[in-house]
């Protein structure tokens, strides 16, 4: 037993750059998602009603989709139509579009509980467009918003997981491709294990520092 | 006597604030009948009338909060809303023009994301895009004399309504407005905290900024207005200094507003 644990200490190399890719992938689609979220959220609660019902109806297409099925359809269906993408493009695309879905529904509703009289007051103050999202609008909404955006970051490194499916070098794949050859999945699963839950550590800890500064306010 | 002070007879050269011809209904209810309208650089106008006259109305439709269906509104001969061209004017052009018109809300409508030295920075900083330095200087200034100085780093759910307010209201001279909008600034208020917010708008009186108050606060409206306009059913029914208003109503829809109002405020004194 200690013995399997050396052998994966030996490939340490393999597991960390996993770590790294994985980390990689989950900071850029979290923060994609995150802005193409707040993005599609400003069509979700304008009176523009077609366009709304149809950002909806995509919405729900992509909640209701299995993300492994999602990314199967971005990686091996796609260059059916002609779009081809190598593993790291499909991965990300994957990744993004699937949370953007959930992020631009997080924030719609969030947005949606915010109290009107002060983005009035925006609007009486002179702000509009972008300039009344941000500063006015966006803050108290990433505040309130904070803890279950933080779940859905946290779903999101999970979800990168899958991504070995497509043979993206990161840390699930890394565990497996250790297992394999040494026969330790035990020991290479745990340690990847141990890593997941030291990333959503820290991911918490960025939530509860919003919480505090949300708490602050109320 | 001539009581009756017609709001067209005023001379409209000197007007910041020039109504014509406004009308507003929300469905079928007709909110606001054909108001013309003059405030005169330096004056207190008090709104004051029934709820449900308008006042509120009126007073939103000043800088497009609700949009009119018909008639002009003129800051300083600029008008609001309606481009030169005769169309709805852009976002940004509506913004260009509110950010001249100061507005302090019942409801406070601070922001609550940022400190009460933030709330007053934020729109003259990044609105009208001065100097953050110089900024800051007249905002504390501000804070200063509406007596939040000391509660300059604390955010807005810490504080007491009547705080609330004299944030709002130094928030809102921070933009350096053309015209002060109040709309019904202490009725959300405990009362013994109206007091306080009616200090410094006393003070603003006095020292010559272009108001218009929305208020039920009738001792206010007679010590501090120069001016009272009426309104009752979507218009303004008289429009009078606040001596001859108080005294002698010219109309019989202004008397029995009065006596309800006296009726109301000596019951208040029976039960305390």
């Amino acid at each position: 037993m200690i013995h399997s644990f050396g052998i994966v200490w030996l490939h340490r190399d393999l597991l960390l750059s996993g770590l790294a890719n994985t980390i990689v992938l989950s900071v850029l689609a979290a923060l994609s998602a995150l802005i193409f979220g707040a993005l599609i959220s400003t069509v979700l609660v304008r009176r523009a009603r077609t366009t709304a019902h149809i950002v909806r109806f995509l919405i729900d297409v992509a909640r209701c989709t299995p993300f492994l099925l999602f990314a199967y359809i971005i990686y091996y269906g796609l260059p059916s139509l002609g779009l081809r993408f190598d593993n790291w493009g499909a991965g990300l695309l994957a990744l993004i579009a699937y949370h953007s879905a959930y992020m631009a529904e997080i924030l719609g509703s969030a947005w949606r509980s915010l109290p009107q009289d002060p983005i009035e007051a925006g609007h009486a103050f002179g702000y509009s467009g972008l300039r009344l999202f941000r500063r006015i609008v966006l803050p108290p909404l990433a505040l309130n918003a904070a803890p279950v955006i933080g779940n859905q970051i946290i779903q999101i490194v999970k979800d990168s997981a899958f991504l070995t499916i497509i043979a993206l070098p990161e840390l699930t794949h890394a565990a497996s491709a250790i297992q394999s050859q040494y026969f330790v999945p035990f020991a290479a699963f745990i340690i990847a294990m141990l890593l997941y839950w030291a990333l959503c550590l820290v991911v918490e800890a960025c939530v509860s520092t919003l919480g505090r500064m949300a708490d602050a306010r109320r | 006597m001539n009581t009756m002070h017609s709001p067209m007879k005023m001379d409209d050269s000197r007007a910041v604030l020039n109504i014509v011809g406004l009308s507003k209904s929300f469905g079928s209810l007709q909110v606001l009948d054909n108001v013309s309208f003059s405030v005169a650089a330096g004056e207190t106008v008090c709104l004051l009338g029934p709820s449900g006259s308008g006042k509120s109305t009126l007073l939103r439709c000043v800088n497009w909060l609700e949009r009119p269906d018909q008639g002009r509104i003129l800051l300083n001969g600029a008008q609001i809303g309606i481009s030169n061209a005769g169309v709805v004017m852009s976002d940004r052009d509506l913004a260009t023009m509110r950010m001249r018109i100061g507005m302090v809300f019942q409801h406070f409508a601070l922001w609550p994301h940022l400190t009460v030295l933030q709330n007053v920075i934020e729109a003259p900083v990044h609105v009208q895009r001065r100097p953050k330095e110089a900024v800051r200087a007249e905002a504390e200034a501000l804070l200063r004399r509406v007596g939040m100085y000391e509660k300059r780093d604390a955010f807005p759910a810490r504080l007491s309504g009547g705080q609330k307010q004299r944030v709002g209201i130094a928030r809102a001279l921070a933009m350096k407005p053309e015209l002060l909008l109040f709309d019904e600034p202490t009725s959300a208020l405990d009362p013994e905290l109206v007091g306080e917010v009616l200090a410094v708008m006393r003070d603003l009186a006095l020292e010559g900024m272009t108001m218009v108050v929305v208020t039920h606060e009738m001792a206010f409206a007679r010590d501090a207005a120069s001016r009272i306009a009426f309104m009752d059913r979507g218009t303004i029914v008289e429009s009078a200094p606040p001596d001859v208003f108080f005294s002698a109503p010219a109309t019989e829809r202004a008397r029995q507003f009065l006596q309800r109002y006296s009726a109301a405020s000596d019951r208040s004194l029976a039960t305390s």
